[in-house]
């Protein structure tokens, strides 16, 4: 089973709905290492993609509500994660093209897109203590369930498993990018809040995802 | 608004008392140039706004190009992605300067207002760098009197300043420009001819009496140079 416009606005909706149950969690976890802006950013992006949801035409894509969710990011979240987002989403959007439709494949494809998006706009390698480190482990398990034959409800499963991996293997790590870098070796033993939205997003994707398939 | 035949500058800062400031403050020495602050989010708070930014860009841009230069990490990324979306034509025309958001920002202005193309600019916000500590350090080493501590090549001129603004902005765009096309080391006052910001950190006025000193043995020329350019007024008449 692909997954469709319904699904892509259902995950953003519960995206909206997990960032903001999660706000005070991310706002403490960037307190402790960062600017402690990035619960609050986030929540602000994602309620101000709400309502933009309703407008959406007749005949959308999967690809256009990513792009709806980029374009909105950028303007609204004010932190790095605007634009780290942003870019993540946008790329996504390109990958995902017009398909009404996304199966396995492509669904590995648009988070690797996502991945490459963030990687080029933040210059940011595995093991810096960012969102990366969440990306690139859900990345290759996507890759690799989907090699495998899964279905796209599988391939995200995998990937927000590995997500959540990579956000729990950011707690030892000393940061080498962002805000938190200007800690150094304080900045060990905290998880990276950037990491932690990322895991949390593409968890959203897979209950969705799991949902979708189940109906 | 952009300012005709003239490159613009845009200061993207987290906060829009501090880009603001910032245009008050290169403004004393560029009062002509674009310079657009694109501090703050949409509605007010500590963060970049991409629209501000996008927007910034496109008010500073009289076709001569556009110098931006940003505060902290997310800052760049936020003027990264407004290029990102501009139309290919534009987007060469805009540049992030690698530089101190204050200290690269005020050369940056500077440059722009003496007419410097876009490429110029950049540099100029570049070589701005080092950041207080060493402007101050350059400052303090000034104009105390030397006594026999000089190298036996050194070659120095005594010059008196005569046009209006003395060593400020434009004037001293000039010097710095001049001093940079010799390789020799040559210093005003003690104070390094190459860092326009520590130039006009000295605040010489009309009247003021400048040693240019090099220390090169081959310094010779560019002492000539820089002295026959202030005792011409640097074209003030």
């Amino acid at each position: 089973m692909g997954l469709d416009i319904t699904w892509a606005v259902d995950w953003v909706r519960q995206s909206a709905d997990v960032i903001a149950e999660h706000r005070v969690e991310l706002i403490t976890l960037d307190r402790e290492i960062g600017d402690g802006d990035h619960g609050e950013n986030m929540d602000r992006g994602f309620q101000a993609v709400l309502p933009k949801l309703d407008d959406l035409p007749a005949g959308s894509t999967p690809g256009d509500v990513l792009k709806l969710v980029a374009t909105t990011l950028i303007s609204t979240v004010g932190g790095a994660a605007g634009p780290l987002y942003g870019t993540a989403y946008l790329r996504g959007a390109v990958a995902a093209g017009s398909a009404a439709s996304l199966d396995g494949a492509a669904v590995a494809a648009v988070l690797a897109a996502a991945r490459d998006g963030i990687v080029a706009r933040g210059k940011a390698e595995t093991g810096d203590k960012t969102m990366v480190d969440a990306w690139t482990p859900a990345v290759e398990a996507a890759a690799l369930a989907a090699s495998n034959g899964a279905d796209a409800a599988a391939v995200l499963a995998a990937a927000a498993d590995a997500a959540r991996a990579g956000s729990d293997a950011t707690v030892p790590l000393v940061a080498r990018k962002g805000r938190a870098s200007y800690l150094g070796e304080r900045s060990a033993g905290h998880r990276d809040p950037g990491a932690q939205s990322s895991a949390l997003l593409l968890r959203a994707a897979a209950d969705t995802a799991s949902v979708s398939a189940g109906a | 608004m952009a300012t005709p035949g003239k490159v613009g500058v845009v200061f993207v800062s987290h906060s829009a008392r501090i880009a603001d400031g910032l245009v008050d403050l290169a403004r004393q020495m560029a009062p002509t140039a674009a310079l657009i602050a694109a501090g703050g989010t949409d509605d007010g708070r500590i963060g970049t706004s991409f629209d501000l930014v996008s927007s910034g860009i496109a008010e500073a841009d009289s076709g001569e190009g556009v110098a931006v230069l940003c505060d902290l990490g997310s800052a760049i990324l936020t003027a990264e992605t407004a290029l990102d979306f501009l139309d290919d034509e534009t987007r060469a025309r805009v540049r992030i300067a690698d530089a101190p958001l204050v200290e690269g920002g005020v050369a940056a202005a500077v440059s722009a207002e003496a007419g410097d193309d876009l490429q110029q600019v950049v540099a100029a916000a570049e070589s701005a760098g080092g950041g207080a500590a060493a402007e101050a350090a350059n400052v303090s080493g000034a104009p105390e009197p030397r006594e026999g501590g000089t190298a036996a090549s050194a070659y120095s001129r005594v010059v008196t300043l005569i046009n209006a603004d003395g060593l400020h902005a434009r004037p001293a765009a000039e010097l710095v420009k001049l001093a940079t096309t010799f390789p020799q080391k040559v210093t005003v006052n003690g104070t390094d001819a190459k860092s326009l910001l520590a130039i006009m950190s000295l605040g010489l006025t009309k009247g003021a009496t400048v040693e240019l000193l090099s220390e090169d043995p081959n310094g010779r020329e560019a002492v000539d140079a820089i002295a026959a350019l202030a005792e011409s007024g640097f074209g003030e008449g």
